[in-house]
C-alpha cells in the first residue's frame, strides 16, 4: 500500500497495486453532517479523472463525489448504501466508496499528501 | 446580519450557523441533525425561534373587523387565550404569510415568519384603522420546547403550564416577569412556545438544559415539520398559492368559507366551489432516493403532473419524505407516481400526511 492522497474536492485515494480505494475525507463528512443517502457507480463503469462518480446526501442537500483518477469501477461498498451513517462513523476506512482500476498512476502525482490536505482545509474552511 | 439574544449560547453550544432571513441562526449543534431530531421525538428539545416576528395588535371590535379583511378567521370565535393557525391573504387569494394568532388581553399576538415579517406588518397596517395600535416586540425572544418530556420539564420551571390545552395560552410568571406561553409548536410533538423578555431568556435556557432538554437547530426543525406534514413558507406556501390549493381549507373559519369578505375571496370561492387544478400532497419515494425541492413529478404514464416543494430524509420514519403539488386528479392517496432525480425516474406514491403521527394534548 502506498500513501493516502487527497483531492481538492475532499476525496481520499489509496493505491494498492493496480487498483485504488476511494472515499470522502473526514473533513468532508464533518461539513456534510449526517449522511442519509449514498448512490454508488455501477461496476465496470469507466470514468475520467474528476468525473462524477457517486452522490452523498445529508438531510440538507445532495453533493457529488468525483473520482480523483481515471479508470474502471471494480467494486463498490454496499454497506454504506444499506446504512449511510457508516460513512460518518469511519469515513477514511470502512466508509470507503469504490475501488477503481487505475488507468494512469501518474494522475496521483497532482493530488495532495495528508499534511498538504490539512493545510488546504485550513486555508479553505468551506 | 442580525443575531438573537441567544447567539452566544448557540456559539458556546457548538452551533454551526447559517444566514437565515437576515439572522445568523444555528442549523445544528455538535450532535447533528439526526440525533437532534430523534431527541425531540423521544425526549425534549428546544428551538430558538426569536427571529420570528412577535407582532402585537391592540384595539376593539373594529380592529378585529379590520384584521378579518386580511386574515380569513371568524374573530368572534377566537376565545381568550386561544390560538389559531391561519394566513395573511393577498388580493388574488395567495398566501402572504402563514401565522399563529392568539387572543390575549386587549388584543392579539401574531407570530410571523422571519423572512416575511417586515412586509407582513406593512400589509396588516394597511388594513387597520387609526384606533388600532400595533408593535413588533423586538424586546421578546421566542423559545419552542418540543417533545414528550416538554410538559414535565417546563412544569418544574413554571408551575401550571401542564394545565394548558393544545393551541391555548396564558400568562405566567418567570423571574418576577410576566411571560406568555402557548401550548403549540411545529414539530408534530406536544410542546410549548414561550415568549420571554430577551434580558431573561438565557436564564430560562439554563434551566431547560439543566433538565436535560437539548438545543435543536433549524436543520432538525425542518425534518421534524416535514415528517409532521406541516407547510413551510417559501416552499409549500407563497403569494401564488392559495390555502385551498395548499390543502389548508380548515385554516379558514367555516363562516368565512361561506360568506367571504376577505382579500382574494373571488378566487378562493371559485376553488371551493369547482375544486382546485393542483393540490399539495405528501410524496413517499419507494426506495431510499430523496426527492428535493424542484424535483419533477410524473404520472405512471410519463405525463408531467407536478413538482416537489420540500424533501429530505425523515429520521423517525427512516425513509425519505417529501411534499409537493400535483394535478388534482393524481392526488388520491397511494396513487403511484414517478419522481425524476438526477435524470432518472423513480417510483413513489402519494402519501397521506402526516408521515409521522403523534397525538397532541387535547
Amino acid at each position: 500500500m502506498s500513501e493516502k492522497k487527497y483531492s481538492k474536492k475532499h476525496e481520499w485515494i489509496m493505491l494498492d497495486g493496480e487498483s485504488a480505494t476511494v472515499g470522502i475525507s473526514k473533513h468532508a463528512t464533518e461539513m456534510l453532517g449526517d449522511i442519509v443517502f449514498v448512490e454508488l457507480p455501477e461496476k465496470g463503469k469507466s470514468l475520467n479523472k474528476e468525473e462524477k462518480a457517486a452522490v452523498v446526501e445529508s438531510t440538507k442537500a445532495a453533493s457529488d463525489v468525483y473520482t480523483p483518477v481515471s479508470g474502471e469501477i471494480m467494486e463498490t461498498n454496499q454497506p454504506i448504501v444499506d446504512d449511510p451513517s457508516n460513512v460518518n462513523k469511519d469515513p477514511e476506512n470502512n466508509g470507503w466508496f469504490f475501488k477503481i482500476k487505475v488507468k494512469d498512476k501518474s494522475e496521483l502525482d497532482s493530488l495532495m499528501s495528508q499534511p498538504d490536505y490539512e493545510k488546504f482545509v485550513k486555508d479553505n474552511p468551506n | 446580519m442580525e443575531k438573537t439574544a441567544l447567539y452566544n449560547f448557540h456559539k458556546n453550544s457548538g452551533a454551526k450557523f447559517v444566514p437565515f432571513a437576515g439572522y445568523e441562526m444555528p442549523i445544528q449543534y455538535k450532535d447533528g441533525i439526526v440525533k437532534e431530531h430523534i431527541n425531540t421525538r423521544q425526549s425534549a428539545g428546544f428551538f430558538d425561534v426569536s427571529h420570528m416576528g412577535q407582532f402585537f395588535v391592540s384595539g376593539g371590535r373594529s380592529t378585529e373587523l379590520s384584521l378579518e379583511k386580511i386574515i380569513p378567521l371568524d374573530f368572534k370565535e377566537i376565545k381568550m387565550n386561544q390560538s389559531k393557525y391561519s394566513f395573511l391573504i393577498n388580493d388574488e387569494g395567495g398566501v402572504i404569510d402563514d401565522l399563529i394568532i392568539t387572543r390575549v388581553e386587549n388584543g392579539f399576538n401574531i407570530i410571523l415568519n422571519a423572512a416575511c415579517k417586515d412586509n407582513d406588518i406593512k400589509e396588516i397596517a394597511k388594513c387597520l384603522n387609526s384606533e388600532s395600535k400595533y408593535e413588533l416586540r423586538k424586546d421578546l425572544s421566542l423559545i419552542a420546547l418540543q417533545g414528550p418530556k416538554a410538559e414535565t420539564i417546563l412544569e418544574t420551571i413554571i408551575k401550571g403550564v401542564k394545565e394548558l390545552k393544545f393551541m391555548n395560552g396564558n400568562y405566567f410568571k418567570f423571574l418576577e416577569k410576566k411571560i406568555y406561553i402557548t401550548r403549540s409548536g411545529y414539530t408534530g410533538e406536544d410542546g410549548f412556545e414561550i415568549s420571554v423578555p430577551n434580558v431573561i431568556v438565557e436564564n430560562l435556557i439554563k434551566l431547560l438544559t439543566d433538565k436535560d432538554a437539548k438545543p435543536i437547530g433549524l436543520g432538525a426543525r425542518d425534518t421534524l415539520r416535514l415528517e409532521a406534514g406541516l407547510c413551510l413558507y417559501g416552499h409549500e406556501l407563497n403569494q401564488e398559492i392559495n390555502p385551498i390549493q395548499a390543502n389548508l381549507k380548515w385554516a379558514i373559519s367555516k363562516k368565512r368559507r361561506e360568506t367571504g369578505g376577505f382579500k382574494g375571496w373571488e378566487n378562493i370561492k371559485k376553488d371551493l366551489q369547482n375544486g382546485v387544478s393542483k393540490i399539495r400532497v405528501g410524496v413517499k419515494p419507494a426506495g431510499k432516493i430523496i426527492a428535493r425541492e424542484g424535483t419533477k413529478i410524473y404520472s405512471n404514464t410519463g405525463e408531467e403532473i407536478g413538482i416537489i416543494t420540500s424533501g429530505t430524509y425523515g429520521p423517525s420514519v427512516n425513509s425519505p419524505v417529501a411534499m409537493g403539488y400535483v394535478k388534482s386528479k393524481f392526488s388520491e392517496i397511494d396513487n403511484k407516481i414517478l419522481i425524476e432525480v438526477r435524470g432518472k425516474k423513480h417510483e413513489a406514491k402519494v402519501s397521506k400526511l402526516p408521515f409521522y403521527k403523534k397525538s397532541y394534548v387535547k
